[in-house]
């Protein structure tokens, strides 16, 4: 667990604004409302290179309702909805 | 002694430009296939190394990891870890990077180097990596890899040249001793693990480019633009619409009219008889009726293809992902469905681009809802006969209004239906979230494109020619036993087999307004949904078929009620009035049960809708 200080400047990356740029802190999956069990939506962020310490920025944004986003991560483009991109927890 | 045929399996991310290399060093020499029981496709092809070893060499699915996700990715683990039934163990597996992009393969390096077999890495589009000022050690990478390191331009005329050298070196040591395979699924924390180690290692070998990727932010900034992308997607899809429509047309037509063509040639060579028959209206037309849908096939491919190989296919799923996923369908289904506005087969067969499994299969089982242009001379012929051509509201045409609707309803059963799939037949499957990789632009290339396109037309012929063939074959039995006796008055299809059971079907058809005619007529409509208005120019004794479209409207319009029409038009909404559909989703999912599941749902839905269209017709006084 992070402290509290740590904990408070950090949020999910599915709440980010398009233009946001930040670095990865922790990927909190369990606390993500995804289809997908904990474990599996961790395994696949990290297999598209969503690690602590990468860092993202929001290039761009879907037409309806803000979503899906395109996120750099170091320097790959990953599309992914911000319901999944909330376990991406970024400062 | 002639060396052994050496195993080599090709591994890597999606978009490594793991497929331009297999087609590098392959060329034409390859053979599609199907893995045993998926619908995964099996690429095998080979290539001959400057001192004459020949090798194997098969593209495996692309994939970020050994764990074995989706059917593709279990093929991918089980091949590398020699699982896979009756397949060689590879002697050696190419990992492919791409070398402008290192992150996620070296991670997938980590990883297959734990399954023990003899391993090398590829450095791909390394003219691009070059170019964009990425510097790499490659000796240093090799080094702290523990694996061969080459790079390669598989664009490139001799682009592989340092690859085939080292196949060479490694040939000539024998087969290399395969380590311990010391592989387990990665949990979560060996993933972060390995990532970790991955970006250390590039960290110290590779330099970070100096003059990133501007094109690929310029096209993004208006491809992707909210507003401006969608606009642009739909000028896309409009062009391609027209290449469909348009340019296919003077080919189908020059095809149908060499088909009937010769046709008419065997018609007068051969004395009247079955095999005269047989051979034009079974065999020829038979086989006609599935060529001249390739002209089609190709165009989309094309589209497709060229899309796919400049990057944009994943900006288009990005684009519509949320739009589509309200019906609970994934991004990507967005271009099959499309597709199946011209026709449910290229369409059906499009659906390869999804990966998962239960997405893919929706979208091939709603595909054929889809309004195709086989629909478009039943709609027309029926329209003109029986609703007024009148207009309402000022602008518009009740005529077009009709037909309209017949679009919108199979677009809103689409969406029905693959909400009920959703919701009650595949609920097991783990759905796929949409996460996808936005790869960079690149110009396709040439080669890549015709090869692609060729493969899928070669597919397309051989594949679903035979099934729909056979079909073919059956149906024109069907209309033409038993042979009307001698002195007959009536029309040879009354005698025949299919005229018995569009009699037998009547009771059943009749509560959807039809009569035995239309039931009739319905038979031979399953080799193509057009067919079905010369078969009713046939049961109404109308000679010249098609061309006499005008007539048969006249005709019908004197002999159908209008609750009759209306429910024969929504009829052809829903009903699975195609063999070769029938036939392409049987080998497209590798499955019967698919194939059932299809027609089925589809006649029960063309029944009820049908049966509400009449009944209420009637009810309001159009019986």
């Amino acid at each position: 667990m992070t402290d509290a200080s740590d904990a408070a400047t950090q949020f999910p990356l599915g709440q980010a604004k398009r233009g946001y740029s930040g670095v990865i802190r922790r990927i909190a999956a369990d606390a993500c409302d995804s289809a997908l069990s904990a474990t599996e939506l961790e395994s696949r962020l990290i297999e598209l290179g969503f690690v602590e310490g990468a860092r993202v920025t929001v290039l761009h944004e879907g037409a309806v309702g803000h979503d899906p986003i395109a996120v750099r991560v170091e320097n790959v483009t990953i599309a992914v909805r911000r319901r999944e991109a909330m376990a991406i927890m970024v400062s | 002694m002639e060396a052994p045929l050496l195993h080599f399996a090709l591994v890597g991310t999606p978009n490594s430009g793991k497929t331009s290399l297999f087609n590098a060093l392959t060329g034409s020499r390859q053979k599609v296939a199907n893995y045993p029981g998926v619908t995964v496709e099996r690429k095998e092809g080979f290539f001959v190394t400057p001192q004459g070893r020949q090798v194997s060499l098969v593209d495996l699915p692309g994939t970020y990891s050994l764990r074995g996700r989706s059917p593709d990715e279990e093929i991918t683990r089980d091949m590398v870890l020699g699982r896979e039934p009756g397949e060689a163990l590879p002697d050696l597996v190419l990992c492919v990077a791409d070398a402008t992009n290192l992150r996620l393969t070296v991670r997938l390096v980590l990883e297959l180097k734990a399954t023990g077999r003899p391993l090398a890495l590829v450095l791909n589009m390394f003219d691009i990596a070059t170019r964009r000022g990425v510097a790499v050690d490659v000796p240093g990478l090799s080094a702290a890899l523990g694996v061969p390191v080459v790079t390669s331009i598989a664009v490139r005329k001799g682009g592989t040249d340092k690859l085939l050298r080292l196949t060479d070196e490694i040939a000539a040591g024998g087969k290399a001793p395969a380590g311990e395979n010391r592989w387990q699924p990665l949990t979560a924390a060996q993933l972060r693990a390995n990532q970790r180690e991955a970006d250390r290692i590039i960290g110290e070998h590779v330099s970070l480019p100096t003059r990133p990727d501007t094109w690929t932010a310029r096209i993004d900034a208006v491809v992707l633009h909210p507003v401006g992308g969608l606009l642009i997607l739909a000028l896309i899809l409009f062009v391609m619409f027209q290449a469909v429509f348009a340019w296919a047309q003077p080919l189908m037509e020059l095809l149908s009219s060499s088909f009937g063509a010769l046709g008419q040639f065997v018609h007068a060579k051969l004395p009247d008889g079955l095999l005269q028959s047989f051979l034009q209206n079974g065999v020829i037309s038979g086989v006609g009726s599935v060529v001249v849908f390739l002209p089609q096939i190709v165009i989309i491919f094309l589209f497709i293809l060229l899309l796919e190989d400049f990057g944009y296919m994943a900006r288009a799923a990005f684009l519509m992902d949320r739009i589509m996923g309200g019906a609970g369908l994934h991004g990507r289904a967005f271009i099959p469905l499309l597709s199946s506005f011209a026709c449910a087969i290229p369409g059906i067969m499009a659906t390869r681009v999804i990966d998962n499994r239960r997405d893919r299969l929706t979208t091939i089982l709603i595909a054929p809802l889809m309004t195709c242009s086989a629909r478009i001379p039943v709609y027309t012929l029926i329209i003109s006969a029986f609703i007024p051509d009148e207009q309402v509201w000022g602008w518009f045409n009740v005529r077009g209004l009709v037909m309209f609707g017949l679009y919108a309803a199979g677009i809103a059963s689409a969406l029905l239906m693959s909400f009920l799939i959703k919701f009650f037949m595949l609920r097991d499957y783990q759905p796929a979230p949409f996460m996808l990789e936005l790869p960079d632009y690149k110009l396709p290339r040439l080669k890549s494109i015709v090869l692609g396109t060729y493969t899928r037309a070669k597919m397309f012929l051989q594949r679903a020619g035979t099934t729909i063939f056979s079909m073919m074959v059956l149906i024109w039995f069907l209309a033409s036993f038993p042979q009307p006796p001698a002195g007959a008055t009536e029309p040879a299809i009354d005698y025949s087999i299919a005229a018995w059971i569009g009699k037998t079907l009547e009771p059943l058809l009749a509560p959807v307004g039809f009569n035995w005619q239309i039931a009739v007529a319905l038979i031979p409509g399953m080799a193509a949904r057009e067919v079905a208005v010369a078969a009713l120019g046939t049961v109404y004794a109308i000679e010249g078929g098609k061309e006499a479209a005008e007539q048969i409207g006249q005709m019908l319009a004197t002999k159908w009620s209008l609750a009759t029409a209306l429910s024969f038009l929504v009829w052809y909404i829903f009903a699975p009035q195609c063999a070769s559909t029938l036939a392409v989703i049987r080998r497209e999912t590798g499955s019967w049960k698919w194939m059932a599941v299809t027609f089925f749902y589809m006649l029960t839905l063309a029944y009820l809708a049908s049966f509400a269209t009449y009944q209420i017709a009637k009810a309001l006084g159009a019986g």
